[in-house]
């Protein structure tokens, strides 16, 4: 439907006068030159500079920064701990889209309302929060030390910041493609004798598939960039709790430019990629999106 | 499964009781866990000893700098996306141009980009030593470790906020107003003041108001790029940041007190617009 729109010719006024047109045409291009001018400043040159810069520095020093002990031992640990926090909060989100937009009992729009706190709170403060739980004197750590288990300073620290920045991707993104699903084909397999979880998998997962890949994929790139809630749990400079961005980090600590620019290079490649993938659910959960609605306006 | 005999338009059989509830209790216990425990941790420690020494923490040279410079950094930045913003959305929307497809999936850059990354390539174009920085320096423009980069970066980090919030809105709107007042004799500027922007205004703050939280709270692009020097050039995380490093946690959870409050509010802001408009939709729709 809104494509329809978007197709529609755009100089469709009756032209008044053609003097006036041909003003109306100027006013266009600049526009558009304005905005393509200010996207390409903002978002396209410091790309270049960077790669640029890489190329500059030389092709050997490059690749020998990136293909360093730590580099990829950094690069292994973005991709453990983004993999895993992707899981635990697809997983996790999912149960909570479905209660948020299915169900309704006191205290849901509390519930609600903590979805959105990590987008509010600075990762800094998200990093500091989780030393105030489990750091010396913290709230969990009397319960952390007796099961043995180190949390700040160490891997477990990383991983539930890196959960804590990525919570509300999933579930900003399901809830809404999950309350204006079909519900008349759920109610049918229901009817028919499917179990709940039958009909989960069967009914409900496939009507919703794009709008949860796109919200896993936004939850994952989101988790391979985060910096500030895990430099502060990771305590820093110890190599074995370096993810990639910590890499980056310590290199630019450390004057290194040339490992922290490969690094970088490395990261925007990666991110660049995460992006198409992104963009490419995000057309089709809209596509999904705007089919279904015109169903049920149609009905 | 009782309900299994009756006819296919009566209500299904729902969800067993304690599936729902074990779905809810589920969904409660990984927010409360993940979310509120770590909020009252913050809460508690900042106001742990009392009022006074909140404000005491608050009020020293350094903090009250640096929360006023991301305040003030924060209300420039989204002022220029704002206008900047909208003007994109506009153009993306309502014009057909060469690269459009490929201006809207840039704008998403900032979302997938890692900040800290961002950081790392403003500095390799605006750093003293290189061309573009090099140039600006001669010419006195101070960019890395000075307050334009915190700008810049804080600009390349928000920019897709008000233009992802006001585009569906005019994609939505009527064309069909605009080409009245257009064809009635209305200029084209007049046309936006008194047509346009009256439609897409609510999502243009809305969109605003989360650009400027997000502003508020950001980290890895700045610390790159600000050079960090107390009182001229450190912004509130940041500070944050340095107090955990020196192990002075309440001056650190004073200010975390400071930035969650306003987050807050402007989320509850968010939200109340939102609701309103979608109280109005109902409220307009004729059926």
């Amino acid at each position: 439907m809104s494509q329809a729109i978007l197709n529609e010719p755009v100089a469709t006024s009756r032209t008044p006068s053609r003097k006036r047109a041909v003003g109306a045409r100027l006013v266009e291009w600049a526009l558009i030159a304005i905005v393509l001018l200010y996207a390409a400043g903002l978002l396209v040159a410091p790309l270049v500079a960077i790669v640029y810069g890489a190329l500059v520095e030389g092709g050997g020093a490059f690749v020998r920064q990136i293909t360093s002990a730590d580099a990829l031992s950094a690069l292994k640990l973005t991709l453990i701990m983004a993999v895993g926090a992707t899981l635990i909060n697809t997983l996790f989100g999912l149960c909570i889209a479905w209660v948020l937009a299915r169900d309704d009992f006191w205290g849901k729009r509390v519930l609600n309302g903590l979805v959105d706190m990590p987008f509010a709170v600075s990762p800094v403060i998200a990093g500091f929060m989780l030393i105030l739980l489990f750091g010396r004197n913290g709230w969990l750590t009397a319960l952390t030390d007796a099961l043995g288990i180190k949390v700040v300073f160490a891997l477990p620290g990383i991983l539930i910041a890196t959960i804590f920045i990525s919570i509300p991707f999933v579930i900003r993104e399901v809830v809404p493609v999950l309350s204006q699903a079909n519900r008349d084909q759920e109610n049918a397999a229901r009817t028919m004798g499917a179990s709940p979880w039958q009909t989960f998998r069967h009914v409900t997962l496939p009507a919703i598939r794009w709008g949860l890949l796109y919200g896993v994929s936004l939850t994952f790139a989101r988790a391979v960039g985060e910096i500030g809630a895990v430099l502060v749990v990771s305590g820093g400079v110890s190599r074995l709790t370096e993810t990639a961005t910590l890499f980056i980090f310590r290199s630019l600590d450390d004057r290194n430019t040339v490992g922290a620019n490969a690094m970088a290079v490395v990261l925007a490649v990666v991110s660049f990629m995460i992006l198409m993938v992104i963009e490419f659910f995000k057309r089709r959960a809209e596509k999904n999106y705007s089919a279904n609605v015109t169903a049920s306006t149609l009905e | 499964m009782k309900s299994a005999t009756t006819t296919i338009n009566a209500a299904p059989p729902r969800v067993l009781p304690w599936g729902r509830w074990g779905l809810r209790a589920t969904a409660a216990l990984y927010l409360g866990v993940m979310i509120a425990l770590p909020l009252a941790a913050i809460i508690a420690n900042g106001l742990h000893d009392g009022l006074r020494a909140f404000w005491n923490d608050l009020s020293s040279p350094a903090a009250f700098a640096a929360l006023k410079l991301t305040i003030t950094m924060a209300i420039i930045v989204t002022l220029i996306n704002a206008v900047m913003g909208t003007l994109t959305a506009y153009v993306i929307v309502r014009y057909r141009f060469y690269g459009r497809g490929l201006l809207n999936g840039l704008i998403d850059m900032p979302f997938a980009i890692p900040t800290l990354v961002t950081g790392v390539m403003l500095a390799a174009l605006y750093g003293p030593q290189r061309t573009l920085g090099a140039w600006l320096k001669a010419h006195g423009i101070e960019v890395i470790f000075a307050t334009p980069g915190i700008v810049l970066a804080l600009l390349v980090i928000t920019y897709p906020f008000i233009i992802r919030a006001v585009q569906p809105v005019l994609i939505e709107a009527e064309r069909s107003e605009e080409e009245a007042a257009y064809t009635i004799g209305a200029s084209k500027w007049t046309t936006f003041l008194r047509v346009v922007f009256p439609t897409i205004a609510p999502a243009v703050v809305s969109g605003s108001l989360l650009c400027f939280a997000r502003a508020l709270g950001e980290f890895g692009s700045i610390v790159v790029v600000a050079g960090n020097i107390p009182g001229r050039t450190l912004t509130a995380p940041v500070y944050v940041y340095g107090q955990i490093e020196s192990h002075n946690e309440r001056a650190a959870s004073a200010m975390s007190l400071v930035l969650l409050a306003l987050s807050f509010a402007l989320i509850v802001g968010v939200e109340w617009l939102q609701s309103r408009k979608r109280r109005g939709n109902v409220a307009s729709d004729p059926e």
